[in-house]
């Protein structure tokens, strides 16, 4: 696909952190799936916030906290819009994908699971939803369940569609895998989960920064992402919940600002969405993460999507060409996240060597670590690309693997 | 020779890289070179946990000396692995318990005893302390 109106100089330009040298090389950082890099943009708004109108938000009478709380709830807005929810009240801040997901869980788990229930997972899922749901099938009883994966990364649906079931109470997957790149079909996911009246938690974390999210065409129950992986500041991140669900809920933290009316005895809950947000959240980085998605819709999510799949292309076919090399997840499907080994080499060695050379990548499990038993490996070397890479970097990336390769060897 | 000698050697050796690769170079060999751990050591027991790497170590005492064997599944760990049971192998356990791993700092590899680089050598030389000092307290 050809890309219009994509300066990539002027991108460039905008993330002042990739113009250095790092061991006597010019940075290439190709590690956007562990955190993207910020645009001046973000940081100016950062800044300005602490410089200007630093207060603390909500029930303040002064001039400040009413700047303050307008600039955060125009991000909730400006999230609802980004991500086509129905309403404002839907988006609760979170500290990131990890919050959202243990928020969800701990709260289906005082009110909502039953020791009966079952709870659908994925083998290819981060960490952070795997463990959160095991927690809960501890504490309530609940039989946790797996969908696995296919030698090439996707999500079997064969066997997804027979696990699920009228004890399926809510179904949390990925909507892209973070080791693989694997682009999930969430939207029959969810529609086959509905049928049985599951709930599912998607987890956005790799999707949000890459590609457009609709949550009410995808008709997902919750979606989870983080500020930090696209463009925002860290500590931030998006719990989109459906309105009928979340009023549902009990509250998770309790706190200042999420009350109604407090005695000694009993307290009422506040509306959504303070219910679910106790405590004085991070402002000033929720403030700058809505530079980050004025910036994103500037640049457009759909010329990043297609920039990118030309970069990931570029890449599987330079990378392709080197003998004994070997992708993890070549799903038809895919973000341009790059997994991979050298037959006979650790690596972490390959990363070692890497670094030297100027290129950051990730090595190791990249918390996937059912995935690597999946594949009976210790790990893998991810090279994952971001709008604001060249096709100079990829051979960089490429000089670079094959120097590691013939020093390893 | 006493450690802080073998230990001198080993930072004459790498002064005379004349740049990273070289370097590099050098312990790629050191680690292929590294005499492998005896198969019936390469067990949970003798595993130290790396995120990244893994590692195996065994020590045993033997005429008052401490003999350390140690293998990994990552090359560049094991080269340094290698650097690490040449300067304290060997040795008396209270030299052991004495010694400190300034020379890896001298040679200009102190990244890869970084709690953060997650690859098992922080982990190794503190057991490789501690089999000395077990073994100090049994011997006296």
């Amino acid at each position: 696909m050809e890309v219009k109106t994509f300066d990539i100089e002027a991108i460039r330009r905008d993330f002042p952190v990739l113009d250095q040298e790092v061991n006597g090389y010019p940075l290439v950082y190709l590690d956007n799936a562990a955190t993207s890099q910020k645009p001046t943009v973000v940081v100016d708004s950062l800044r300005d916030y602490y410089l200007k109108i630093n207060s603390n938000i909500h029930r303040g009478v002064h001039h400040l906290s009413q700047v303050a709380t307008d600039a955060f709830e125009q991000t909730r807005e400006k999230v609802r819009d980004f991500i086509n929810a129905e309403h404002s009240h839907e988006i609760i801040f979170t500290s990131g994908t990890t919050e959202g997901i243990n928020l969800v869980a701990h709260v289906l788990g005082k009110k909502v699971i039953e020791p009966w229930h079952e709870i659908l997972i994925s083998e290819m899922e981060h960490h952070s939803n795997i463990v959160p749901w095991q927690l809960l099938a501890e504490y309530t009883g609940a039989k946790l369940v797996t969908i696995p994966i296919t030698d090439e990364g996707e999500l079997d649906m064969e066997e997804y569609h027979t696990l699920l079931n009228e004890n399926t109470a809510i179904v949390a997957v990925s909507h892209i895998s973070n080791s693989l790149g694997t682009i999930n079909p969430v939207k029959e996911i969810i529609a086959s989960a509905h049928e049985v009246n599951a709930w599912v938690l998607i987890d956005g974390a790799q999707s949000a920064p890459h590609m457009r999210i609709d949550v009410r065409d995808l008709d997902a129950d919750f979606y989870v992402f983080s500020a930090h992986k696209m463009c925002g500041p860290t500590g931030v991140g998006v719990l989109y919940g459906k309105e009928s669900i979340l009023n549902e809920l009990p509250p998770y933290k309790g706190g200042g600002e999420m009350i109604s009316e407090v005695s000694m005895e009993k307290s009422t809950y506040a509306d959504l969405p303070h219910k679910f947000e106790a405590g004085t959240p991070n402002i000033g980085e929720v403030v700058a993460f809505k530079s980050a998605l004025d910036y994103l819709d500037e640049v457009g999510l759909e010329n990043i999507a297609a920039y990118e799949h030309e970069l990931l292309a570029y890449a599987m076919e330079k990378l392709s060409t080197i003998e004994g090399i070997v992708f993890h997840g070549t799903a038809k499907k895919k973000t341009s996240v790059i997994s991979f080994n050298l037959k006979g080499i650790h690596p972490y060695d390959v990363g070692m060597i890497l670094d030297k050379l100027g290129v950051a990548v990730r090595t190791g499990h990249h918390c996937t670590q059912p995935v690597m038993k999946r594949y009976d490996i210790p790990g893998t070397v991810r090279a994952s690309m971001a709008f604001y890479n060249t096709k100079e970097e990829i051979d960089r990336l490429y000089n670079a693997v094959l120097k590691a390769q013939q020093m390893l060897s | 020779m006493t450690i802080a000698e073998k230990q001198k050697e080993i930072v004459d050796e790498f002064s005379f890289f004349e740049d990273w690769m070289q370097k590099y170079d050098y312990l790629i060999e050191l680690g292929k070179e590294l005499p492998i751990i005896d198969e019936q050591y390469k067990t949970d027991d003798h595993i130290i946990k790396g995120c990244q790497s893994r590692v195996w170590l065994n020590a045993e005492l033997k005429d008052g000396k401490v003999l350390y064997s140690a293998d990994s599944d990552a090359i560049i760990t094991k080269g340094i692995i290698s650097l690490l049971i040449r300067a304290y192998s060997d040795e008396s356990p209270e030299a052991i318990v004495e010694a400190d791993t300034a020379f890896i700092d001298e040679i200009g590899l102190k990244e890869h005893l970084s709690p953060t680089r997650a690859n098992g050598l922080l982990s190794m030389i503190k057991q490789m302390k501690f089999y000395a000092l077990a073994m100090q307290s049994k011997s006296n």
